[in-house]
């Protein structure tokens, strides 16, 4: 049964990993559980690096930063260097495929082409983090959100241009995981 | 289908602006700064939209001025900052204090001194929320801990300022400003706002500065028909300059009084798992949130822990921290600074149970394992 | 000129419970208060629509004596709370008097960007080249070379144009008159009044107590005499440039009306509003 799960998103400044964070947040919120979503950044609007948090919670969310991190997302070696040491130990790795990682570890790890997919087979690498979204809904899992909130959350968050791109990105990510 | 009870996700600076839009906020003057931005920029959007206007200032200084200059034309103002703005500031804070402009300041704290770390939270303006700009003066300062509070606190802050005819400081941090989580906005007809008395006499009659019985002097605004004066000078009852000593000395007893002696309308807290707790922690802002977590994981370890958490920080709620301290064998208060907040506390507290530090100023929140770890000694921490 | 008589103007435009003013015997600034009074008189405001607000200084203490809505504010901020009133209320007539000191050392940021802005704001400086309040030191205005207890072996510093300054930040109507040139100091306060943006008026003032004094300059008699025989108008300039050698222009500089801040707010929200 769902209680909680702390996730921790991070890439380089500019992959937006904040705004995937806040999808899945919106969607948890839109679903009718708690959700908190913090961020830290340096002063780079582009590069540096970036790390943005999600807790959802049946129960009040107290302490609004993730201290006990279920699922670690790393789109860049630097994010993985810096966090992999705060993923739990019967956590989830998610990493892209280009991350050298270390795979003797407990948690359990999915080395996926999250930034080749968005590149090549949806045709450009700013969609990255929506395929993100989509590996980590896959792990999440329907029963805590359902799909079509994930798509609303999506769809109002997302530059009305790009929402079928963006939707496409969202599908593709879930396949990585679900195959 | 959407469950969401009408809640919808949103940052603390974006439901700071829905809080004021809701009070009834018209003018907002502000200057870009980290982590307060979000505000001057929602606002810039809101505002025109309802008829309202925003201004970006050349600085901080310029801007506290402009809604000073706004609120006496008669429009609900407001401007949003940090440390280094917050700092500017100060020379027109008190100017609004004396000459009893009601209005807004939201400082979004970031760690300090000087340009300090820009992206993180802190809790080191605490002081200068009180003592800020020079001279006696009412200092009322409010503190959220959620985005929730922080859309209520903020109408609150300026029906405050309204009623008391005073500068009124919301005191966010980073934590608060930046983070999202869900807010109810509520219907127009769930929210008290609270407008200026107006004169009602005819304008020759009109004394600008003669109190009512609440201390608190009517407020007509420019372009009224009531001509008067308003300076940053001490000033009789007509709010002419004087010398007087003893007028003088009266008026910034007034404007101090109306406000320390009204303390009960003005006292927010909240008491946490406080029934039988032993231990107090005094914890406000994000890092109240860290308090809770901390509370809860040491009840279950049968430790008698709760928190006091003071939402008006100013003035200093010196009653109930005394009750508090009656019934406590140890307080802590824990606070993102050097512990500014723990020498009012220890003023109080300090003479009935041992008061305690504890503190952090890395730019990070403090965690609830550092919560427990201090208050325990390590003993239950994993 | 077609003023009501003095007695009336008096009655019906200052607060004469407030006299005696405090500045000193032979000081300008009691000359160019009345151009400002006369100015509003002659343009026909409205008294309840005027908002006269002031920095700190000398000058700064007018406004307490003319029967306006009147704001006395913060050394340097006058402009800043004005903008504030202009924005939140655009009906109001709102005139700004500073100082020399006030409106371009610690205010100048303000002066440049209200000018910048073109808001609707009639801006006075009483320059007497000198800070009175705190007897006597050096300005932004007082000559290169000059003596103040602050300079006391010589200004070392340059000294603004400030109509220059206002001009070439934005401002859309500029002019120079003096406590001695009242009418037509009084005329280019009316003209910046008309203008729908940010107008610049600066009227040389004199401080026989403290500049007067520390530059041997003589009495206010001799200094009032010293405009006189200085100030030539722009206007004798353009046509005869010799005969502004050496000497203080005064005149209208500058006017050229261009869209007004407020204005241009309204037109956001007419087109935004809900």
């Amino acid at each position: 049964m769902f209680q909680k799960m702390e996730l921790r998103l991070s890439g380089s400044g500019g992959q937006g990993v904040i705004l995937a964070a806040i999808i899945l947040a919106d969607a948890a919120i839109e679903q009718g559980i708690n959700a908190i979503q913090t961020q830290s950044y340096g002063p780079e609007a582009r590069g540096g690096s970036s790390k943005a948090e999600v807790i959802i919670s049946k129960d009040e969310i107290k302490f609004p930063k993730v201290t006990n991190c279920d699922i670690l997302l790393c789109l860049t070696q630097n994010s993985y260097d810096k966090y992999i040491a705060s993923l739990n130990k019967n956590g989830i790795l998610v990493v892209d495929e280009s991350v050298n990682v270390n795979m003797n570890e407990s948690y359990k790890i999915y080395k996926l082409p999250i930034l080749d997919t968005a590149q090549n087979k949806i045709g450009t690498h700013m969609v990255a983090n929506i395929v993100s979204v989509g590996t980590l809904y896959a792990l999440i899992g329907e029963d805590v959100i359902s799909k079509d909130v994930m798509i609303r959350s999506i769809t109002n968050r997302v530059p009305p241009v790009t929402v079928d791109k963006n939707i496409y990105a969202f599908e593709e990510g879930i396949k990585l995981i679900r195959g | 289908m959407s469950n969401n009870n009408g809640y919808k996700l949103v940052q603390g600076n974006e439901a700071c602006v829905e809080g004021a839009l809701a009070a009834g906020m018209r003018f907002y003057a502000g200057y870009p700064i980290t982590p307060s931005t979000e505000i001057a920029e929602i606002s810039a959007q809101k505002l025109p939209q309802i008829g309202g206007k925003f201004i970006q200032m050349e600085d901080e200084l310029a801007s506290m001025a402009a809604i000073i200059g706004g609120s006496l034309a008669g429009l609900k103002s407001m401007t949003a900052t940090s440390g280094p703005g917050f700092s500017l500031m100060q020379e027109n804070i008190g100017y609004a204090a004396l000459a009893e402009i009601p209005c807004v300041i939201v400082n979004v704290q970031r760690g300090g001194p000087s340009t300090g770390m820009p992206t993180s939270p802190a809790q080191g303006d605490i002081m200068q929320a009180k003592w800020g700009t020079h001279g006696d003066h009412p200092s009322i300062s409010l503190t959220p801990n959620s985005v929730q509070e922080t859309y209520e606190y903020t109408i609150k802050a300026f029906n405050i300022a309204e009623k008391y005819r005073t500068p009124v400081v919301l005191l966010m941090d980073e934590t608060v400003g930046h983070m999202r989580e869900k807010l109810k906005i509520k219907d127009s007809s769930e929210i008290e706002v609270i407008n200026r008395k107006k004169p009602t006499c005819e304008p020759k009659d009109y004394v600008a500065y003669r109190p009512d019985e609440d201390m608190v002097p009517q407020m007509a605004s420019f372009g009224e028909g009531y001509r008067y004066h308003v300076t940053g000078l001490t000033h009789d009852e007509t709010g002419f300059p004087t010398n007087n000593n003893d007028v003088s000395g009266k008026l910034v007893q007034r404007i101090v009084d109306k406000v320390e002696k009204n303390i009960d309308d003005i006292t927010y807290y909240e008491e946490y798992r406080m029934e039988d707790a032993e231990i107090v922690i005094v914890a406000f802002g994000g890092v109240s949130r860290a308090a809770k977590s901390a509370i809860d994981d040491m009840r279950e370890k049968n430790i008698k822990v709760g928190m006091f958490r003071p939402i008006t920080i100013w003035p200093f709620l010196e009653k109930q921290i005394n009750d508090v301290a009656q019934k406590a064998k140890e307080i802590y208060v824990a606070e993102m600074n050097l512990g500014q907040y723990f020498l009012e506390v220890d003023r109080v507290a300090g003479k009935k149970c041992p008061v305690k530090k504890i503190n952090k100023i890395n730019g990070e929140l403090i965690t609830p394992n550092e919560i427990t770890y201090a208050v325990t000694g390590g003993a239950i921490n994993d | 000129m077609t003023n009501t008589n003095c007695n009336e103007m008096t009655q019906k435009y200052y607060r004469v419970d407030r006299m005696p003013h405090i500045w000193c015997p032979g000081c300008g600034h009691g000359t160019l208060m009345n151009t400002v009074v006369r100015a509003i008189d002659k343009v026909g405001l409205n008294k309840d629509d005027v908002v006269v607000v002031s920095g700190i200084g000398c000058s700064s203490r007018a406004p307490g004596y003319m029967d306006f809505n009147t704001l006395h504010t913060t050394h340097g901020r006058a402009l800043a709370f004005a903008t504030g009133i202009k924005m939140a209320n655009p009906k109001l007539h709102v005139i700004v008097i500073m100082g020399d000191g006030d409106s371009s050392a610690i205010g100048g940021n303000h002066l440049i960007h209200a000018a910048r802005r073109n808001i609707d704001i009639t801006t006075i400086v009483f320059n007497n080249n000198i800070y009175g309040m705190t007897g006597g030191q050096f300005s932004p205005t007082t000559p290169y070379g000059d003596f103040a207890t602050t300079a006391p072996f010589g200004n070392i510093d340059k000294a603004f144009d400030l109509c220059s300054l206002a001009q070439g930040a934005g401002a859309t109507y500029v002019g120079r008159g003096t406590a001695y040139h009242a009418p037509l100091m009084q005329k280019l306060i009316e003209k910046g009044l008309e203008n729908k943006g940010f107008s610049f008026i600066e009227g040389l003032s004199l401080c026989p107590t403290y500049y007067g004094r520390k530059n041997k300059k003589g009495n206010a008699f001799k200094m009032h005499s010293y405009f006189k025989d200085n100030c030539v108008d722009i206007k004798v300039v353009e046509k005869n440039p010799e005969k502004g050698e050496n000497k203080i222009l005064i005149g209208e500089f500058y006017n050229s009306p261009k869209t007004e801040y407020t204005e241009g707010y309204q037109v956001i929200i007419d087109k935004f509003q809900k």
